[in-house]
Protein backbone atom coordinates (compact mmCIF):
# COMPACT_ATOMS: atom_id res chain seq x y z
CA UNK A 1 0.00 0.00 0.00
CA UNK A 2 1.44 3.28 -0.86
CA UNK A 3 2.52 5.53 1.89
CA UNK A 4 -0.38 8.86 2.27
CA UNK A 5 2.24 11.42 2.57
CA UNK A 6 -0.45 14.28 3.80
CA UNK A 7 -1.70 11.92 6.70
CA UNK A 8 1.13 8.98 7.83
CA UNK A 9 3.63 10.02 9.86
CA UNK A 10 6.76 11.02 8.04
CA UNK A 11 9.49 8.43 7.86
CA UNK A 12 13.38 9.15 9.05
CA UNK A 13 14.85 9.48 5.60
CA UNK A 14 12.45 11.75 4.96
CA UNK A 15 12.00 13.45 8.30
CA UNK A 16 16.09 13.57 8.95
CA UNK A 17 16.75 15.96 5.31
CA UNK A 18 13.56 18.04 6.10
CA UNK A 19 15.27 19.29 9.42
CA UNK A 20 18.38 20.34 7.47
CA UNK A 21 16.51 21.90 4.99
CA UNK A 22 15.47 24.50 8.08
CA UNK A 23 19.12 24.85 9.11
CA UNK A 24 19.62 25.97 5.25
CA UNK A 25 16.95 28.39 5.27
CA UNK A 26 17.62 30.20 8.37
CA UNK A 27 21.40 29.77 7.72
CA UNK A 28 20.59 31.80 4.44
CA UNK A 29 18.85 34.50 6.82
CA UNK A 30 22.27 34.56 8.34
CA UNK A 31 20.87 32.79 11.66
CA UNK A 32 21.16 30.00 13.40
CA UNK A 33 19.45 27.15 14.07
CA UNK A 34 18.83 26.61 17.83
CA UNK A 35 15.46 26.83 19.65
CA UNK A 36 16.54 26.87 23.80
CA UNK A 37 17.93 30.90 23.16
CA UNK A 38 14.32 31.61 22.98
CA UNK A 39 14.10 31.13 26.46
CA UNK A 40 16.46 33.75 27.56
CA UNK A 41 15.24 35.76 24.92
CA UNK A 42 12.05 35.13 26.90
CA UNK A 43 13.42 35.75 30.26
CA UNK A 44 14.46 38.82 29.17
CA UNK A 45 11.18 40.13 27.78
CA UNK A 46 9.71 39.38 31.20
CA UNK A 47 12.25 41.28 32.86
CA UNK A 48 15.39 39.15 34.12
CA UNK A 49 17.29 41.47 32.73
CA UNK A 50 17.22 44.20 35.50
CA UNK A 51 18.73 42.08 38.12
CA UNK A 52 20.10 39.52 36.08
CA UNK A 53 23.17 40.41 33.49
CA UNK A 54 22.82 37.32 31.66
CA UNK A 55 19.40 38.77 31.07
CA UNK A 56 20.24 42.11 30.07
CA UNK A 57 20.68 42.17 26.48
CA UNK A 58 18.87 43.20 23.37
CA UNK A 59 16.27 40.53 22.81
CA UNK A 60 15.00 42.77 19.96
CA UNK A 61 17.70 41.53 17.95
CA UNK A 62 16.30 37.50 18.65
CA UNK A 63 12.65 38.41 17.76
CA UNK A 64 13.26 36.41 14.41
CA UNK A 65 13.83 33.23 16.33
CA UNK A 66 10.23 33.96 18.73
CA UNK A 67 8.91 34.15 15.06
CA UNK A 68 10.40 30.57 14.59
CA UNK A 69 9.02 29.23 17.41
CA UNK A 70 5.34 31.33 16.55
CA UNK A 71 5.78 29.47 13.32
CA UNK A 72 6.51 26.01 15.43
CA UNK A 73 3.37 26.49 17.52
CA UNK A 74 1.14 27.25 14.67
CA UNK A 75 3.05 24.04 12.32
CA UNK A 76 1.75 21.97 15.41
CA UNK A 77 -1.53 23.46 15.08
CA UNK A 78 -1.88 22.47 11.38
CA UNK A 79 -0.35 18.82 11.60
CA UNK A 80 -2.82 17.83 14.36
CA UNK A 81 -5.42 19.12 12.66
CA UNK A 82 -4.98 18.33 8.67
CA UNK A 83 -2.25 16.23 8.44
CA UNK A 84 -3.09 13.47 10.92
CA UNK A 85 -4.58 10.04 10.42
CA UNK A 86 -4.75 9.92 14.44
CA UNK A 87 -2.85 6.27 14.28
CA UNK A 88 -1.21 5.85 17.32
CA UNK A 89 2.58 5.85 17.94
CA UNK A 90 3.79 2.48 16.50
CA UNK A 91 6.92 2.11 18.80
CA UNK A 92 8.82 -1.42 19.82
CA UNK A 93 5.86 -3.33 21.40
CA UNK A 94 9.07 -4.65 23.92
CA UNK A 95 8.65 -0.54 25.00
CA UNK A 96 5.40 -0.83 24.87
CA UNK A 97 5.20 -3.47 27.57
CA UNK A 98 7.43 -1.48 29.48
CA UNK A 99 5.29 1.34 29.60
CA UNK A 100 2.11 -0.83 30.76
CA UNK A 101 4.65 -2.51 33.14
CA UNK A 102 5.52 0.97 34.82
CA UNK A 103 1.35 2.16 34.37
CA UNK A 104 2.17 4.62 32.07
CA UNK A 105 -0.14 3.33 29.62
CA UNK A 106 -2.62 0.28 28.42
CA UNK A 107 -2.14 1.16 25.04
CA UNK A 108 -1.13 3.65 22.89
CA UNK A 109 -4.12 6.38 21.47
CA UNK A 110 -2.85 9.56 20.88
CA UNK A 111 0.20 11.36 20.07
CA UNK A 112 1.50 11.70 23.86
CA UNK A 113 0.79 9.23 27.22
CA UNK A 114 -2.83 11.01 29.01
CA UNK A 115 -1.55 9.48 31.92
CA UNK A 116 1.11 12.32 31.70
CA UNK A 117 0.11 15.53 29.53
CA UNK A 118 -3.91 15.24 30.32
CA UNK A 119 -3.81 17.69 33.28
CA UNK A 120 -5.65 15.40 36.07
CA UNK A 121 -4.90 17.45 38.98
CA UNK A 122 -2.62 14.98 40.74
CA UNK A 123 0.25 16.70 42.44
CA UNK A 124 2.47 13.90 40.68
CA UNK A 125 2.11 15.07 37.50
CA UNK A 126 2.06 18.48 38.04
CA UNK A 127 5.73 17.73 40.03
CA UNK A 128 6.73 15.68 36.71
CA UNK A 129 6.04 18.38 33.94
CA UNK A 130 7.28 21.02 35.89
CA UNK A 131 10.75 19.28 37.55
CA UNK A 132 10.97 18.49 33.33
CA UNK A 133 10.89 21.56 32.26
CA UNK A 134 12.90 23.11 34.81
CA UNK A 135 15.80 20.49 34.05
CA UNK A 136 14.97 21.24 30.10
CA UNK A 137 15.55 24.77 30.71
CA UNK A 138 18.53 25.12 32.74
CA UNK A 139 20.19 22.72 31.81
CA UNK A 140 19.72 23.94 27.58
CA UNK A 141 21.36 27.05 28.93
CA UNK A 142 23.72 25.47 31.20
CA UNK A 143 25.29 23.16 28.06
CA UNK A 144 24.69 26.33 25.50
CA UNK A 145 21.87 24.75 23.40
CA UNK A 146 19.64 21.57 22.51
CA UNK A 147 18.66 19.09 20.11
CA UNK A 148 18.02 21.60 17.48
CA UNK A 149 21.59 23.74 18.56
CA UNK A 150 24.04 21.04 19.14
CA UNK A 151 23.08 17.85 17.56
CA UNK A 152 22.44 19.23 14.16
CA UNK A 153 23.97 22.56 13.59
CA UNK A 154 26.97 21.99 16.10
CA UNK A 155 27.86 18.93 14.89
CA UNK A 156 27.39 19.47 11.31
CA UNK A 157 29.91 21.90 11.71
CA UNK A 158 32.22 19.37 13.73
CA UNK A 159 32.14 21.13 16.96
CA UNK A 160 33.70 18.74 19.54
CA UNK A 161 31.48 21.12 22.79
CA UNK A 162 28.18 19.64 20.75
CA UNK A 163 29.89 16.05 20.46
CA UNK A 164 30.14 16.43 24.31
CA UNK A 165 26.64 17.77 24.84
CA UNK A 166 25.31 15.17 23.31
CA UNK A 167 26.86 12.44 25.14
CA UNK A 168 25.44 14.64 28.26
CA UNK A 169 22.21 14.17 26.89
CA UNK A 170 22.43 10.39 26.77
CA UNK A 171 23.75 10.34 30.02
CA UNK A 172 21.11 12.25 31.32
CA UNK A 173 17.98 10.34 29.12
CA UNK A 174 19.58 6.75 29.68
CA UNK A 175 19.73 7.45 33.54
CA UNK A 176 15.90 9.02 33.47
CA UNK A 177 14.30 5.99 31.62
CA UNK A 178 16.70 3.37 33.28
CA UNK A 179 17.30 4.22 36.51
CA UNK A 180 14.64 6.77 37.65
CA UNK A 181 11.52 5.90 35.99
CA UNK A 182 11.34 2.33 37.76
CA UNK A 183 11.56 4.43 40.96
CA UNK A 184 9.20 7.02 40.17
CA UNK A 185 6.23 4.86 38.37
CA UNK A 186 7.32 1.20 39.21
CA UNK B 1 8.54 40.24 4.38
CA UNK B 2 11.59 38.71 6.57
CA UNK B 3 9.35 37.91 9.25
CA UNK B 4 6.64 35.98 7.22
CA UNK B 5 9.89 34.19 6.04
CA UNK B 6 10.74 33.64 9.84
CA UNK B 7 7.21 32.67 10.46
CA UNK B 8 6.97 30.08 7.62
CA UNK B 9 10.43 28.18 8.41
CA UNK B 10 8.70 28.02 11.96
CA UNK B 11 5.64 26.29 10.58
CA UNK B 12 7.37 24.09 8.39
CA UNK B 13 9.78 23.04 11.30
CA UNK B 14 6.63 22.20 13.55
CA UNK B 15 5.41 20.21 10.76
CA UNK B 16 7.88 18.52 10.79
CA UNK B 17 8.33 17.82 14.30
CA UNK B 18 4.94 16.92 14.49
CA UNK B 19 4.94 14.64 11.64
CA UNK B 20 8.37 12.61 12.08
CA UNK B 21 6.98 11.99 15.21
CA UNK B 22 10.27 13.91 16.76
CA UNK B 23 7.79 15.22 19.57
CA UNK B 24 6.14 12.30 20.45
CA UNK B 25 7.12 11.28 24.14
CA UNK B 26 7.00 8.06 22.75
CA UNK B 27 9.43 7.96 20.63
CA UNK B 28 12.05 10.10 22.97
CA UNK B 29 11.00 6.83 25.63
CA UNK B 30 12.04 4.26 22.91
CA UNK B 31 14.75 6.10 21.74
CA UNK B 32 16.96 5.47 25.17
CA UNK B 33 16.12 1.97 25.09
CA UNK B 34 17.65 1.58 21.90
CA UNK B 35 14.84 -0.53 21.05
CA UNK B 36 13.95 1.76 17.64
CA UNK B 37 15.97 3.21 14.77
CA UNK B 38 13.43 5.81 13.98
CA UNK B 39 14.84 8.52 16.46
CA UNK B 40 18.74 7.99 15.01
CA UNK B 41 17.32 7.55 11.46
CA UNK B 42 15.95 11.35 11.85
CA UNK B 43 19.07 12.96 13.48
CA UNK B 44 21.96 10.57 11.54
CA UNK B 45 20.13 11.68 8.14
CA UNK B 46 19.52 15.17 9.45
CA UNK B 47 23.21 15.57 10.62
CA UNK B 48 24.61 13.93 7.32
CA UNK B 49 22.39 16.70 5.13
CA UNK B 50 23.31 19.26 7.48
CA UNK B 51 26.91 18.78 7.07
CA UNK B 52 26.47 18.52 2.67
CA UNK B 53 25.03 21.66 3.50
CA UNK B 54 27.59 23.51 5.75
CA UNK B 55 30.15 22.30 3.80
CA UNK B 56 28.84 23.71 0.78
CA UNK B 57 28.07 26.76 1.83
CA UNK B 58 32.07 26.95 3.10
CA UNK B 59 33.42 26.01 -0.18
CA UNK B 60 31.25 28.17 -2.17
CA UNK B 61 31.28 31.11 0.82
CA UNK B 62 27.76 31.75 -0.07
CA UNK B 63 25.85 34.83 1.36
CA UNK B 64 23.14 35.05 2.84
CA UNK B 65 19.81 36.99 1.72
CA UNK B 66 21.31 40.55 3.14
CA UNK B 67 24.38 39.70 1.18
CA UNK B 68 26.55 39.18 4.00
CA UNK B 69 28.71 36.06 3.72
CA UNK B 70 27.53 33.23 6.02
CA UNK B 71 29.25 32.79 9.34
CA UNK B 72 30.05 29.90 11.69
CA UNK B 73 31.37 30.54 15.04
CA UNK B 74 33.31 27.86 16.88
CA UNK B 75 31.70 27.07 20.36
CA UNK B 76 34.44 27.55 22.97
CA UNK B 77 35.84 24.68 24.31
CA UNK B 78 34.73 23.42 27.77
CA UNK B 79 33.78 19.71 29.30
CA UNK B 80 32.49 20.66 32.26
CA UNK B 81 29.28 22.81 31.30
CA UNK B 82 28.59 20.43 27.99
CA UNK B 83 28.69 17.52 29.95
CA UNK B 84 26.94 18.63 32.60
CA UNK B 85 24.30 20.52 31.27
CA UNK B 86 23.80 18.13 28.93
CA UNK B 87 23.43 16.00 31.17
CA UNK B 88 20.83 17.96 33.15
CA UNK B 89 18.95 18.45 29.56
CA UNK B 90 18.91 15.30 28.82
CA UNK B 91 17.02 13.75 32.07
CA UNK B 92 13.89 16.78 31.05
CA UNK B 93 14.08 15.39 27.70
CA UNK B 94 13.77 11.98 28.90
CA UNK B 95 10.77 13.09 31.44
CA UNK B 96 8.88 15.29 29.40
CA UNK B 97 9.26 13.58 26.23
CA UNK B 98 10.19 17.40 24.98
CA UNK B 99 13.38 19.32 23.95
CA UNK B 100 12.32 23.11 23.45
CA UNK B 101 11.30 22.93 19.54
CA UNK B 102 8.89 20.14 20.09
CA UNK B 103 7.27 21.71 23.12
CA UNK B 104 6.27 24.43 21.33
CA UNK B 105 4.85 22.27 18.55
CA UNK B 106 2.97 20.40 21.24
CA UNK B 107 1.56 23.79 22.23
CA UNK B 108 -0.18 23.77 19.53
CA UNK B 109 -0.88 20.55 18.98
CA UNK B 110 -3.72 20.61 21.85
CA UNK B 111 -1.29 19.90 25.07
CA UNK B 112 -1.86 23.75 26.03
CA UNK B 113 -1.87 23.14 29.16
CA UNK B 114 0.34 20.70 30.06
CA UNK B 115 3.19 22.20 27.30
CA UNK B 116 2.44 25.52 29.00
CA UNK B 117 3.43 24.82 32.01
CA UNK B 118 6.62 22.61 31.02
CA UNK B 119 7.57 25.73 28.96
CA UNK B 120 6.79 27.80 32.14
CA UNK B 121 9.05 25.95 34.13
CA UNK B 122 11.65 26.17 31.75
CA UNK B 123 11.99 29.46 31.44
CA UNK B 124 12.22 29.39 35.39
CA UNK B 125 15.14 27.00 34.93
CA UNK B 126 16.49 29.19 32.44
CA UNK B 127 16.36 31.96 35.04
CA UNK B 128 17.13 30.08 37.50
CA UNK B 129 20.23 28.92 35.54
CA UNK B 130 21.44 32.87 34.63
CA UNK B 131 20.69 33.88 37.96
CA UNK B 132 23.60 31.34 39.56
CA UNK B 133 25.76 30.70 36.57
CA UNK B 134 28.62 32.93 37.93
CA UNK B 135 28.45 30.11 41.06
CA UNK B 136 29.19 27.21 38.41
CA UNK B 137 31.77 25.52 36.67
CA UNK B 138 32.34 26.22 32.97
Amino acid sequence: MMMNIITDPWPWYISGPLIALVLFLLLREGKDFGMSSNFRTMCSILGAGKKTSFFNFDWKAQRWNLLVVLGAIIGGFLADTFLTNGAPTEINPASLADLQKLGIVDEIQSYLPASLFVLDGTGKQLAILLIGGLLIGFGTRYAGGCSSGHAISGLSNFQLPSLIAIIGFFIGGLLMVHLIFPLLFG
Amino acid sequence: MKNIRFLLIGVLFGIIMYKSEAASWYRIYEMFQFRSFHMYGIIGTGLATAILIVQYIKRKQLKDTSGEPIQFVDKKMSITRYLVGGTIFGLGWALTGACPGPMFTLLGAGYFASMGLVLVAALAGTWLYGIVRNRLPH
